[in-house]
């Protein structure tokens, strides 16, 4: 067992240098834009505010001390786990983070886990049947998609799916003038259908490809081709010897893919008004929401180091050929 | 192994096909570029005889709600946000062959220290970092292009560290160094002659992805004003008419970005394959 300690202390100390690391520098960035916060908390009334009052919420902010001491206090507080009070939501912005990551969570699980099974099955056909008609379709469809922006699928399903058929909701979470508790499941998944399959279309394009060259691969190898001596048919070559060797880079794939995820669903957020977190990334930052902001982005580290360690954990576990060397490469 | 070519074309060998693909494609983008410049602002005056009306001869987009002509104005936006993917794409790829070659040749703390940078700016994910930075600049093209610049440089830094550390053991360079021979003066020498088909390749598809980001960050409203409608302004105009029946206002200018960024997308793998010793070949 010792590898695995090894390798879990590993990782931790690698997230608390990069936490450290993100922290600092977003910090840094943030204290040398040319927004004002005082400006930017105030907002419409700026004009309503005297001088003295500016200064005193800058004093009680502590916005005249120097930057190093501003920096310490507010590394101080993140490791008490006090992020600050977030402008805009006018609550804490852990508890902010908390409920939306819970709205996005959803989201994001459902585009995740469709998008990884449908990818994964269209490439492996598209792999087994090389060159055939399948084949190019898939791959039309998923190089189309890899230059296409998310939120651009979103508005034409959108357009399609909720304004010409009106089959899907246009906005929201859920409907309108509802709380979260009142909706019902049925009407909660009715709201996520349409951005879950937006996400799910952009994220399949990924994961076909990229399981597309590793079935070609495997097709192509020495195994493979004495199989087929053997009389073994293609689908049997495909589900026996092909499936064990390219399922485990498409997982490593899909569970390193949490960042590209996390971006898609801002996108998507946005044009179908879903209130996750994306909007609330894209509100802090269009009405300069700092604490909030700087919340996200070291959640979302936290979040893709999640991802990227699950997916070196599974390498760990399930590859025998990691496992004698476990921990000994970053 | 042995593949057949694409039956399309065949009288043709591959190289000149390729060629002609390079071609079409830089003719394509000079085409837009050209025509954005030729339109100029003839075709942005309102008209509001002319609103809302549907895809026809003398408006090949449409028209918007105030009767402005879109295809004019998707050309504009397209060279917009073309000219901020491209400025993007140049500068972040600079700054990868310069961290690049740096990390590779001086020393190993020169080394941590970027590989680190590198493995920061990819832990953080990719649309929150662009809002962040876009977000300190204050906005505007000039925040949207910092932002764009400073997301895109780590993966190609890699490429190109691991291209020079390969190539730093080989004999030659060795040679050079017991010649004396400064690692500045190697780098420029034997480093940067090697590593340029990489960088030219890495560089063209980089553009997809900057000008796909761009269009991102100016959709969520960081940056453009409608003043200066790049493609993700006219996008995010377009959402408000969706209800009304206005497919063309999203679907026109969308189409023309997906063109656009495939044909960049065809012109870097089209020269990947001519560059790469490997496939130069076939």
């Amino acid at each position: 067992m010792l590898p695995v300690i090894k390798f879990l202390l590993f990782k931790t100390i690698r997230l608390a240098l990069l936490i450290g690391t993100v922290a600092t520098l977003s910090f840094i960035l943030v204290s040398n834009s040319p927004i004002d916060p005082v400006d930017a908390y105030v907002g419409d009334a700026i004009l309503k505010i005297s001088p003295e009052q500016r200064e005193i919420i800058a004093q009680r902010w502590g916005l005249n001390k120097p930057p190093v001491e501003r920096f310490l206090a507010w590394a101080g507080q993140l490791v008490t786990g006090d992020f600050g009070v977030s402008a805009i939501f006018n609550e804490p912005v852990l508890s902010v983070i908390g409920k939306r990551f819970v709205t996005s969570f959803w989201l994001m699980a459902f585009a995740w886990s469709f998008s990884g099974i449908t990818g994964f099955c269209l490439g492996l056909s598209a792999g087994a049947g090389e060159k055939g008609l399948l084949d190019r379709g898939i791959r039309i469809y998923a190089y189309t998609m890899a230059s296409t922006p998310t939120f651009w699928v979103g508005i034409v399903m959108l357009m399609v799916f909720s304004v010409f058929l009106g089959w899907t909701p246009t906005c929201c979470a859920w409907p309108l003038g509802m709380s979260a508790d009142q909706a019902t499941i049925w009407q909660r998944l009715h709201h996520l259908l349409l951005p879950a399959i937006t996400l799910s279309l952009v994220g399949t394009a990924k994961i076909a490809i990229h399981t597309r060259e590793k079935t070609i691969e495997a097709m192509h190898s020495d195994y493979a081709i004495f199989a087929r001596a053997q009389g073994e048919t293609t689908f049997g070559i495909v589900f026996i010897h092909t499936v064990r060797n390219v399922a485990l880079p498409a997982i490593t794939l899909q569970f390193a893919s949490l960042g590209e995820l996390f971006g898609g669903a801002v996108l998507a957020e946005q044009v179908f008004s879903y209130p996750g977190l994306g909007r609330a990334t894209v509100e802090a930052g269009i009405r300069g929401d700092i604490p909030l902001l700087l919340g996200i982005v070291l959640f979302g580290t936290v979040f893709v180091f999640t991802g990227n360690f699950i997916a070196d954990l599974i390498y760990q576990l399930i590859d025998p050929r990691m496992r004698n060397r476990a921990g000994a490469t970053p | 192994m042995i593949t057949k070519p694409f039956p399309l074309f065949t009288h043709w060998d591959c190289r000149t096909r390729t060629l002609l693909i390079i071609l079409s494609c830089i003719i394509f983008f000079t085409l837009i570029f050209l025509s954005a410049w030729l339109y100029g602002e003839q075709g942005l005056e309102t008209n509001l005889e002319l609103r809302k009306l549907p895809p026809c001869w003398e408006h090949p987009f449409g028209t918007d709600w105030l009767g402005r002509d879109m295809f004019a104005r998707t050309l504009k936006g397209l060279r917009i946000s073309l000219g901020i993917g491209l400025t993007a794409a140049t500068c972040s790829s600079f700054i990868a062959l310069l961290l690049g070659l740096a990390a590779a040749m001086s020393g190993r703390k020169v080394d941590i220290m970027v590989t680190w940078f590198v493995d920061v700016c990819m832990s953080v994910p990719h649309l929150v970092l662009l809002i962040l930075i876009s977000f300190v600049c204050g906005g505007g093209a000039k925040g949207v292009i910092i932002a764009v610049t400073a997301s895109h440089w780590p993966s190609l830094t890699r490429i190109i560290r691991a291209e020079v550390l390969q190539l730093r053991s080989s004999d030659y360079i060795k040679l050079s160094r017991q010649l004396g021979k400064s690692p500045y003066w190697i780098a420029r020498h034997h480093l940067l002659p090697h590593v340029a088909p990489q960088f030219l390749v890495g560089l063209l598809l980089l553009f997809p992805h900057t000008i796909l980001h761009a269009a991102g960050l100016t959709f969520l409203g960081f940056g453009m004003s409608p003043h200066t409608p790049a493609i993700g302004v006219l996008l995010a105009e377009s959402m408000r008419y969706l209800s009304m029946g206005l497919w063309w206002l999203a679907v026109a200018p969308g189409v023309a970005l997906i063109m656009s960024v495939k044909a960049f997308d065809i012109l870097g793998n089209n020269f990947r394959a001519l560059l790469d010793p490997r496939t130069s070949h076939e």
